[in-house]
């Protein structure tokens, strides 16, 4: 595999060299370069240090790995491909990310799976272990968001503002989600068995990929969260 | 520390801004002279200089004075004239103006920010000094010769300007006093806060968004006499909705009470910002969290940043990275006697 050091290469020298490597690659030193991989349609990549903003935007098909904490974000506008990491994840993961998976060990920041969205069978899955921060699956129009809370159990397994604006897809909490308040126009409530079918899959290769058993991790109270169609958005900004 | 190192921290930065604007504020930097306010100015010629120096004089006790050194580099030009007075008001203005230190060394700033063409003080605090010029951040900490300068705090600023002119005073850090604000974001409440503060003899001159901030918190903190959470729970305060949700009554109580005796102090709008203080440092996000915020720590050192990659670069192996939540504020306090 080649290894790239990054400690003195800016962001256009990493994408270069990334570009230029055979299927495989390691960058080393990252340190806040960013749009790493933008737009990669094959290849496996692993990163450490700390890769800069929008890593892997607009990502077509390469898998990223970061061995660390990954910024702001990830994953933009991302079409197909897996971005997997190992460590927390900044604000805005996922935005208006449309396919593809993004799997995080540790906690997102805030805005995780902002403006989400699917279209027939691009549906985009954003997991993250930990918790995450406050507007979580904000205007969420399509795809999958989980939160499972492993890192530390006790905490709130989100922040405030959760689904504000969500008008699609589904998210899934791993609480009975008592203490969280949730928007008007959403419904939460318990997971079904046809429910969490859905999401086996991803938790089996998330487990498989951070060394958890997804049994156990099923084995837990799990909200649902979808947009309530009986109670639509209505005259929020204009009389129509 | 050194100012080389936070210097050499906005090199990952770079992309952050565009040239148009860096600096930074250290504290301790001047032990010898702690006792005196350290007053750093732009002129824009020996004229304006002489003239503000002759104004000094009449009102202050001017123990040293020196043009701040700085290295000629390319990427910094169309610099003014740079000079630090270290000085004391003298006891018989204090006496016949019946205010105290802190109060008039405030009010001879307005003055001549406001008063005399051509010159700008853009620092005025005890043993601390902002830094600050058009360029690049990590140009800036070259040309200012700041890996000469150690102290126990550091902050710094790159900017990006996009509504309003990079020029000298328009660069971060803010100062009044001892209070230094680095922000990065743009204020919607900006007008609104401007106004009321101005009713209190602040007056904003330079040109940009960040300059109210210090004014908010000098007058919370020196003026109101609010303790630095207080501050940020006026200037973040929480959503109505989030204070009727709040456990702990006293808390509940609190929030409410600052809403509602300094509504036209809440700032709105994207910030995170980085508040200087001798002693300190307190950083503070908006409410909905608008712009990024990493903090981490490393045996005695905390580092805060819009980044993790700037923390890794002065501590890469920094320890417990956390995100602060929208409004909380981060306070850091020097430890006893260290500076």
């Amino acid at each position: 595999m080649r290894k790239i050091n990054a400690a003195n290469l800016d962001h256009r020298q990493v994408n270069e060299a990334i570009r230029t490597s055979p299927d495989s690659c390691a960058i080393e030193h990252c340190c806040g370069q960013r749009f790493i991989a933008t737009g990669m349609a094959s290849g496996d990549i692993s990163l450490y240090g700390t890769p800069g903003n929008a890593l892997g935007a607009y990502l077509n098909g390469a898998k990223l790995t970061v061995y660390g904490n990954a910024q702001d974000a990830v994953g933009d506008t991302m079409n197909n491909g897996a971005i997997i990491i190992h460590g927390n994840i900044g604000d805005a993961a996922g935005y208006a990310m449309r396919g593809g998976k993004i799997y995080v060990k540790g906690n997102a920041g805030y805005r995780a799976g902002i403006h989400l969205k699917e279209y027939k069978e691009k549906v985009p899955v954003l997991l993250i272990g930990g918790r995450a921060g406050s507007f979580l699956g904000e205007y969420q129009a399509g795809g999958i968001i989980a939160v499972l809370n492993l890192a530390s159990p006790g905490g709130k397994i989100v922040g405030n503002f959760p689904c504000t604006g969500m008008h699609g897809g589904k998210m899934f909490l791993r609480s009975d989600c008592k203490d969280i308040l949730f928007p008007a126009q959403v419904t939460a409530q318990p997971a079904t068995e046809e429910d969490l079918a859905q999401l086996r899959p991803y938790v089996e290769e998330f487990a498989a990929v951070f060394s958890y058993d997804a049994a156990e991790i099923l084995h837990a109270p799990f909200t649902v969260v979808t947009p309530n169609s009986q109670n639509p958005y209505r005259q929020m900004y204009v009389a129509n | 520390m050194t100012g080389g190192t936070i210097t050499n921290a906005m090199r990952p930065m770079h992309d952050r801004s565009n040239g148009l604007g860096g600096g930074f504020a250290g504290y301790g930097i001047y032990p010898e002279y702690k006792d005196f306010y350290a007053l750093h100015l732009f002129f824009d010629s020996r004229d304006t200089r002489k003239r503000c120096e002759a104004y000094l004089k009449e009102y202050f006790e001017i123990v040293h004075s020196e043009r701040i050194p700085t290295r000629k580099i390319p990427a910094i030009k169309d610099e003014p004239m740079i000079w630090r007075f270290f000085v004391a008001p003298l006891s018989s203005m204090l006496a016949s103006h019946q205010l105290d230190e802190k109060e008039f060394v405030a009010r001879t700033v307005m003055h001549i920010n406001t008063q005399m063409d051509g010159a700008y003080v853009f620092s005025s605090g005890k043993n601390m000094g902002a830094f600050k010029a058009v360029g690049f951040p990590e140009d800036v900490g070259v040309f200012y010769k700041l890996d000469e300068y150690e102290g126990y705090s550091w902050t710094a600023h790159g900017r990006y300007p996009t509504n309003t002119p990079g020029w000298w005073g328009g660069a971060h850090p803010f100062t009044l006093l001892d209070t230094s604000v680095v922000h990065n974001g743009e204020i919607s409440s900006y007008d609104a806060n401007r106004r009321y503060i101005e009713m209190f003899g602040y007056t904003c001159t330079l040109q940009t968004d960040t300059e109210v901030i210090t004014y908010i918190l000098d007058y919370l903190l020196r003026v109101q006499g609010l303790t630095l959470k207080e501050a940020a729970n006026v200037i973040a305060a929480p959503f109505w909705n989030t204070i009727e949700r709040e456990p702990d009554e006293n808390a509940r109580k609190r929030y409410a009470y600052l809403r509602t005796v300094f509504p036209s102090l809440l700032v709105t709008g994207p910030f995170s910002i980085v508040m200087g203080f001798s002693g300190g440092l307190m950083a503070l996000n908006d409410r909905l969290k608008l712009r990024s915020m990493v903090v981490g720590e490393k045996d005695d050192k905390v580092f805060i940043a819009s980044e993790e990659a700037a923390i890794r670069t002065m501590a890469p192996d920094a320890e417990k990275i956390w995100a602060p939540a929208g409004g909380e504020p981060v306070i850091v306090h020097v430890k006893e006697g260290a500076y």
